[in-house]
């Protein structure tokens, strides 16, 4: 998101909070969100699919709605109605092809409008067909699963997301040899994949309440959240956006709850003030000195390559931070009370302090996806409570770190933190006692804790060296931190 | 006592008239720190603070650059930051001759490393006057052609205490119509016309492209641009201090040209105009010396590239042709005769070999052989007392 995109979107938000129809907000937010998906979505090499990608999204999320569905509930007139505006919209959005450049809100050139309808149709019938294929529920919800993994898989590695790209160029006639992974540059697929398993294993849990196709659209593409997140929790999205709606906390019908308030618009105003001078100040001024594959190997010493670290971990917090806050300011002029992501995870004493503080909607999907049943999982076949923790942790460590991108330093990135979490908790369990005496000890205590807080900031900083560079370029500097040259 | 967290979370929950007052607020201290900030005009002042020789090395050449993301350096106009980046702008220590090297981007060393520049060069030598002072050398080089803007820097690092300076020109730098071309020369209008009018030089100081701020262009607002660039000038000084790069080196460059088309004019003068007197800045290069004052300034007539290729007879290289530089050079020749100036002409001095992307960028060799040509002149003036 650029400064044009945030402001464009607090002042749409404004006009929503002020204007809308309390009974048409919840339509207007599923709009706003279908076109920033196509606004945002940035220009590929391989003709029309940055129109595709979107559209994919879309089908996406329609497709994981279909199967998610408590199998007694029916489809509503309003799920029809959402259906056929996302395929308005997406008819809509390919007419703007027409339109001169500089107001088409689509990445490049939309591809006709018969093709679109055309494949909206195919699409609809290959729903159609795999909806009697998967006539049982549990089968539809594993195939969803799978088929987001594999996406997930072929996108975050390079290999095979530079394969699928050289096919997608031989489909357009384009020189396959070209082909590379950005072609693939899908915007929010991260998220919005994980938001839709969110939704599949809550429903495979039985705890996913009945959504409708608006709401879970909304849910999956909410357009503040699209870029960055945070990953919300269905059912936490949907109480607010049903909040929205006339009579719901009145027993009036024809009453809505005002959104154009003082305290709202200070709350939102101050997240997303924040939020700019987060990213917009402080992260990209440190982005000009901050520890990348180019300045890595190019500084002179040990002190200099630990300034390029220390400005690159401070310019990740707040250029990550910052947008979250832009998202969650966002959110609240809109109604919505988007959960937090940062909580001063610099500021903390151990690392699993750290975890539950730093991109805290990713971390508490990966304990609620992974950690927890494969923990569970080992303990029921046997395997040492010791043992079980670390594996889990080792696997959940691994998915955070795959979850940007299949690559050995991403790898690397898991281990590190796994293998500082069980560290962490081998310690703790050894010096629980030690540590609770210090409550009798204010200053030693405080001294302990300042000494946790560095210790802590000093593991997380030398893990973001595996995190931003390439393996080979990485070992050369973490060596280099300690003076070590290889 | 308030936690730190109170801009997020406010004890009370706001009204609409709380939040009308803070906006009022807001914009008025905005308004009125736009004012005060165009009425005191504070850019220069604040050019002044810098982190370099204090908190990081200062750079060894003056900031410039066109790839700012990959030479940890950028081009801005606020000649006291350019000075303060500088490690000039450090205390002259007891016992240092301070020799100022100005000039164009063969001074400042396009595709040169800090060290084999010619400044470099000399630095390294380790020279020493004959009262045992011993002899820093700077490099203020600056890449534009254009003599108003040496005169213009020279005119700021007199507060540096010079006791020498070395001025290495070529006839590119001469033309009066290029004389306020530079960016840099336009950007600082107001140093440019006080210098015009205190040396009576030959040029319009209503010269459109001198660029006149209004009171708008005064304001914070108006100098988002100049206060960015300061903030990114001290940034990147951390940059600069970690990898001591301050420049992007291409894997290759395109080479100089040997080849030319048969074609013998030069800023739309034949052989047949000639060169007309008053179309070289002369006054330029006197106001120079008179700005230099007391001390000693040699001028030297820089190396340029001598090609033996097609239509060499007419061309000495992609710049010159043969005749308008054999006539700058005699020009050069009686004006320093008849107003005494110091002159060292190496213009053929150096092998083409050692020239890389323009006839006058040499290469670390040619660098150092145009030292060591130099430094015994330069001891020669140094001796005198």
């Amino acid at each position: 998101m650029q400064l044009s995109h945030i402001a464009l979107f607090a002042a749409g938000g404004l006009l929503y909070a002020g204007f809308c129809p309390p009974r048409q907000r919840g339509w207007l937010l599923m709009i706003a969100s279908v076109v920033t998906l196509y606004w945002l979505q940035p220009t590929l090499t391989i003709f029309y699919l940055d129109f595709a990608l979107p559209t994919a999204t879309l089908a996406l999320a329609l497709a994981v709605w279909w199967v998610t569905r408590p199998p007694e509930s029916p489809v509503s007139r309003e799920d029809r109605l959402a259906l056929a505006l996302l395929a308005g919209l997406v008819l809509a959005l390919s007419a703007t092809r027409y339109l001169a450049p500089e107001l088409r809100p689509t990445a490049s050139r939309a591809p006709d409008v018969p093709p679109v309808a055309l494949a909206l149709l195919l699409l609809g019938l290959a729903g159609w067909a795999l909806r009697r294929l998967f006539g049982a529920r549990h089968g539809a919800l594993t195939a969803a699963l799978i088929v987001l993994v594999a996406l997930f898989i072929v996108l975050k590695t390079p290999p095979l997301a530079t394969g699928l790209a050289a096919a997608l160029r031989g489909l357009t006639g384009q020189n396959q040899a070209l082909a590379a992974p950005l072609d693939l540059e899908w915007l929010g697929f991260s998220y919005v994949a994980f938001r839709l398993i969110h939704t599949v294993r809550e429903r495979q849990m039985g705890k996913l309440p009945a959504l409708s196709l608006r709401e879970y659209v909304t849910y999956s593409i909410f357009f503040p959240a699209i870029t960055a997140g945070p990953i919300d929790r269905a059912e936490r999205f949907v109480r607010d956006d049903r909040a929205l709606l006339p009579g719901a906390n009145s027993p009036d019908e024809k009453t809505a709850p005002r959104l154009l308030t003082a305290p709202r618009l200070a709350e939102a105003g101050g997240r997303i003030g924040m939020g700019l001078f987060k990213k917009f100040v402080i992260a990209d001024s440190l982005a000009l000195l901050a520890l990348n594959a180019a300045n890595a190997g190019q500084a002179q010493s040990a002190g200099a390559l630990w300034l390029l670290l220390y400005a690159y971990a401070f310019r990740l917090f707040f250029d990550f931070s910052g947008y979250t806050d832009i998202a969650i300011g966002l959110g609240v002029l809109l109604g919505f009370k988007l959960p937090e992501n940062f909580d001063r995870p610099y500021l903390k004493n151990n690392l699993a302090a750290f975890w539950q503080s730093w991109h805290i909607t990713l971390s508490s999907w990966a304990r609620f996806y992974v950690f927890s049943p494969l923990s569970r999982a080992l303990l029921r076949r046997k395997v040492s409570a010791q043992a079980a923790v670390f594996l889990a942790q080792m696997a959940t460590m691994l998915i955070i770190g795959l979850w940007h991108g299949v690559s050995g330093g991403f790898i690397v990135w898991g281990v590190w933190h796994g293998l500082g979490l069980f560290a962490h908790k081998w310690w703790s369990d050894r010096t629980r006692k030690w540590y609770l005496s210090l409550n009798q000890k204010p200053r030693l205590k405080t001294a302990w804790t300042a000494a946790g807080i560095f210790i802590t900031f000093q593991f997380v900083t030398l893990g973001w060296v595996w995190f931003t560079l390439p393996l080979e370029t990485a070992w050369r500097a973490f060596l280099g931190l300690f003076g070590i040259a290889s | 006592m308030a936690k730190w967290d109170w801009l997020e979370r406010p004890p009370a929950p706001y009204t609409p008239g709380f939040l009308a007052r803070v906006l009022v607020k807001a914009a008025l201290l905005f308004a009125a720190l736009n004012a005060a900030f165009a009425l005191l005009d504070p850019l220069p002042a604040l050019g002044q603070l810098s982190l370099y020789n204090r908190l990081f090395p200062g750079r060894p050449r003056l900031p410039y650059s066109e790839d700012p993301a990959r030479s940890y350096n950028l081009s801005l106009w606020n000649l006291n930051a350019m000075l303060e980046s500088h490690e000039v702008a450090r205390p002259k220590a007891a016992g240092e001759f301070r020799v100022l090297v100005m000039g164009d981007s063969s001074v400042w060393g396009v595709l040169l490393r800090p060290d084999e520049t010619l400044a470099a060069y000399l630095d390294a030598g380790g020279y020493a006057t004959p009262d045992g002072r011993t002899m820093r050398f700077y490099n203020l080089g600056h890449p534009i052609m254009a003599l108003t803007k040496d005169l213009m820097l020279l005119d700021a690092a007199m507060a540096y205490q010079p006791d020498l300076i070395l001025w290495p020109v070529t006839l590119q730098s001469f033309p009066r119509g290029q004389q306020l071309e530079a960016p840099l020369v336009q950007h600082n209008a107001a140093a440019v016309r006080r210098l015009i009018a205190a040396y009576g030089l030959a040029l319009d100081p209503a010269d459109p492209r001198l660029l006149d701020d209004s009171s708008l262009d005064r304001t914070i607002i108006g100098r988002r641009r100049d206060l960015a660039d300061l903030l990114r000038l001290q940034l990147y000084g951390a940059a600069w201090a970690a990898t001591g790069i301050d420049q992007f080196y291409p894997e290759t460059y395109e080479p100089r040209r040997s080849d030319f088309e048969s074609d013998a004019a030069w800023q739309g003068l034949t052989p047949e105009t000639g060169l007309p007197e008053d179309f070289l800045a002369w006054d330029v290069v006197e106001a120079f010396f008179a700005r230099a004052g007391d001390v000693p300034v040699l001028l030297v007539n820089e190396p340029v590239f001598i090609s033996s290729g097609q239509n060499s007879d007419l061309r000495y290289n992609f710049w010159y042709p043969r005749w308008v530089y054999d006539a700058y050079r005699s020009r050069l020749f009686e004006r320093s005769q008849a107003d005494g100036w110091p002159v060292l002409d190496v213009w053929d001095a150096i092998a083409p070999d050692e020239f890389t992307d323009s006839p006058v960028h040499l290469t670390p060799a040619g660098s150092r052989r145009l030292a060591d040509l130099i430094a015994p002149i330069l001891l020669k003036i140094a001796e005198q007392p």
